[in-house]
């Protein structure tokens, strides 16, 4: 049996093929597996090209910590040498934040409207997605809720806390009721369009394959639209916050909403700036938890629309 | 050898006729009892466009496809063919006739059909591995987990791939994502098998690697095959039958009967007489504009 060589060119940025290697291939073995293209692997590269680019994937996340490094030592140094009332230098700030939120202080007022942001958020996803599946797959359902719908949605969240107020009273209820208000729809209308843009392809796969109605939801429908309900559930995430802070400045005697305008009316104005910073954080922290919840969710798309492992 | 061959579209020519009368019997029980493995009646579709138009699709398409048959199904691009395909699937109502699957009516797809489709990259779900696409459509006959395993192991197998039941179909060429395809239609262990277009959106010598192997999985599995092609040579070289289509409103316009026997090979069936000539035929046939009398 002759041995045939296979060359396989690699194709960099730019477009140009380079780091071309020979691999022997027997034809009828392993030239149709190479032919179908599963075993260009790209530890075929050698180890310093790997190592370079290994690098270069670590430290590609930290170009994005340039711009806040910077503005933080300005604002750090700028406003140590000013003795604005309303902009006390970030020295202080700090040491305000620190014992503040870090070494007690304040840190109770932390956990009501945290909770109230996670149970209000999990409620609006669950609920947003039940309604969601429902109007897809029911289109009567979807025709007879819609001009309801695109009323309610209309009225603005923050405007309902007189009347949440009236009939939840003040407590964590109000919050996570109007968290639900403010944050469902984004999730709710992504789900409805994800399912209906579904490709006709699954769909018919899914039905001619008979698969119980409980595999097409969870299995098929679902996943074939989480790129969009995940991108609703990210707008929610902070409507979500927006609602918690503001319902709390307006109605509650705890949070951290409460404790920005309570500092604030009490022209506590360096214990105010440490609430903005812990609500930066929070929000920042909240992102990140997103970002690495949807990176595990929708590695399959990344994966599909960029290329990857291909 | 030569006997089977010429005696095999006989007894579907006899089948057929005994279908035809049967027919209004079928039409009171529900049943029609033909021997067929699918039976198409006066199957018709149109549909109303947006603007308010009727437009009919298809015209009253009858044929029978008898058990353990290959039957092409080719037509000038526009034709019917895939509307003919999703009505046999039990995908799409007709609008009248009926469609028959071992003499019961087609009314959801059935469960001894499988079907594989052009366009494998949305067919196979991206969220799911290999095995877990694969097994699937088992999930509804509830059999134990390592039944599964093993039935998509044996259908990977049967495929030519080996142990990628880990890799997701993304990370596969085209080909060998149609593989997986057809791996997941024979886990599935059907009767018949439906085709539309399955080897259109690969290279030339991966579509006839894929030729041979559904042929070699018909015989080894004994299945029924009706694919929906629009390459006339793969259609003669694929099938016992070649059913063609008129352009729209699509209906029969002719049957051949392809006996070239039951063993096909690349190189040798494709350069016989019979294979030319059987071809010519089938083109011809395509090509003849609409509303020739001779049609």
């Amino acid at each position: 049996m002759s041995t045939q060589s296979v060359r396989i060119g690699l194709l960099k940025e730019g477009g140009a093929v380079d780091d071309l290697q020979t691999v022997d291939a027997e034809p009828g073995h392993d030239g149709d597996a190479l032919a179908d293209g599963l075993l260009i692997q790209p530890d075929r590269e050698p180890d310093a090209r790997r190592r370079g680019a290994r690098a270069r994937r670590m430290l590609l996340p930290l170009v994005g910590l340039i711009i806040p490094v910077v503005a933080i030592t300005a604002w750090w140094i700028v406003s140590a040498q000013k003795s604005s009332f309303y902009f006390p230098p970030l020295s202080t700030i700090w040491d305000r934040f620190v014992h503040t939120w870090l070494l007690g202080g304040a840190t109770a007022e932390i956990w009501p409207t945290l909770l109230s942001l996670v149970l209000g958020y999990a409620a609006a996803t669950l609920v947003g997605i039940t309604f969601g599946v429902l109007f897809a797959l029911l289109p009567a359902v979807n025709r007879f809720f819609a001009p309801v719908i695109e009323f309610v949605r209309a009225v603005p969240g923050l405007a309902l806390i007189p009347l949440f107020v009236i009939a939840l009273g003040v407590g964590i209820e109000t919050k996570i009721g109007l968290v639900i208000f403010g944050a469902v729809w984004p999730i709710l209308l992504n789900t409805t369009d994800g399912i209906r843009s579904q490709d006709l392809t699954i769909r018919d796969t899914a039905f001619s394959y008979r698969l119980r109605f409980r595999d097409r939801l969870f299995r098929v429908i679902l996943p074939s639209a989480s790129p969009q309900i995940m991108a609703g559930m990210k707008v929610s995430l902070s409507i979500a916050v927006i609602v918690v802070i503001a319902t709390e400045m307006v109605v509650s005697t705890s949070g951290i909403g409460n404790f920005l305008l309570k500092a604030q009316a009490g022209f506590d104005l360096t214990g105010m700036w440490s609430g903005l910073v812990l609500m930066g954080i929070i929000g920042y922290l909240l992102n990140v938890i997103f970002e690495l919840v949807e990176r595990r969710v929708l590695r399959w798309h990344r994966a599909m629309y960029e290329g990857i492992n291909r | 050898m030569r006997d089977t061959r010429t005696a095999q579209p006989a007894s579907q020519h006899i089948a057929r006729t005994q279908a035809g009368r049967l027919q209004n019997a079928g039409a009171s029980t529900g049943l029609v009892d033909s021997g067929a493995r699918m039976s198409v009646r006066g199957v018709s579709k149109s549909y109303t466009t947006d603007r308010g138009v009727v437009k009919q699709v298809l015209a009253s398409v009858s044929f029978d496809v008898a058990p353990e048959e290959f039957v092409a199904i080719v037509g000038p691009s526009g034709a019917g063919k895939t509307t003919l395909l999703r009505a046999l699937a039990g995908l799409m109502p007709p609008t009248s006739g009926e469609v028959y699957f071992d003499g019961s009516p087609v009314t959801a797809p059935p469960e001894r059909l499988a079907l594989v489709f052009q366009d494998y990259s949305r067919s196979l779900m991206p969220w799911m591995t290999v095995e877990k696409n694969v097994t699937l459509p088992l999930r509804r006959k509830k059999l134990a987990k390592e039944v599964q395993k093993r039935l998509s192991s044996e259908a990977l197998a049967a495929v030519g791939l080996g142990d990628i039941g880990t890799h997701y179909p993304w990370q596969l060429s085209g080909g060998m994502q149609q593989r997986v395809a057809i791996a997941r239609a024979i886990a599935y262990q059907p009767d018949a098998l439906l085709m539309d277009e399955p080897f259109a959106s690969v290279d030339a010598q991966t579509r006839s690697d894929l030729e041979d192997l559904i042929l070699a999985l018909k015989k080894q599995y004994r299945m029924t095959i009706v694919v929906v092609t629009h390459d006339i040579d793969e259609a003669v070289y694929m099938s016992d039958r070649v059913i063609v289509l008129s352009g729209s409103p699509t209906s029969v316009r002719q049957v051949v009967d392809v006996a070239l026997g039951t063993h096909r090979d690349q190189l040798v069936t494709k350069s016989l007489p019979e294979f030319v000539e059987l071809r010519n035929t089938v083109l011809t046939a395509v090509r003849r504009p609409v509303g020739d009398p001779t049609a």
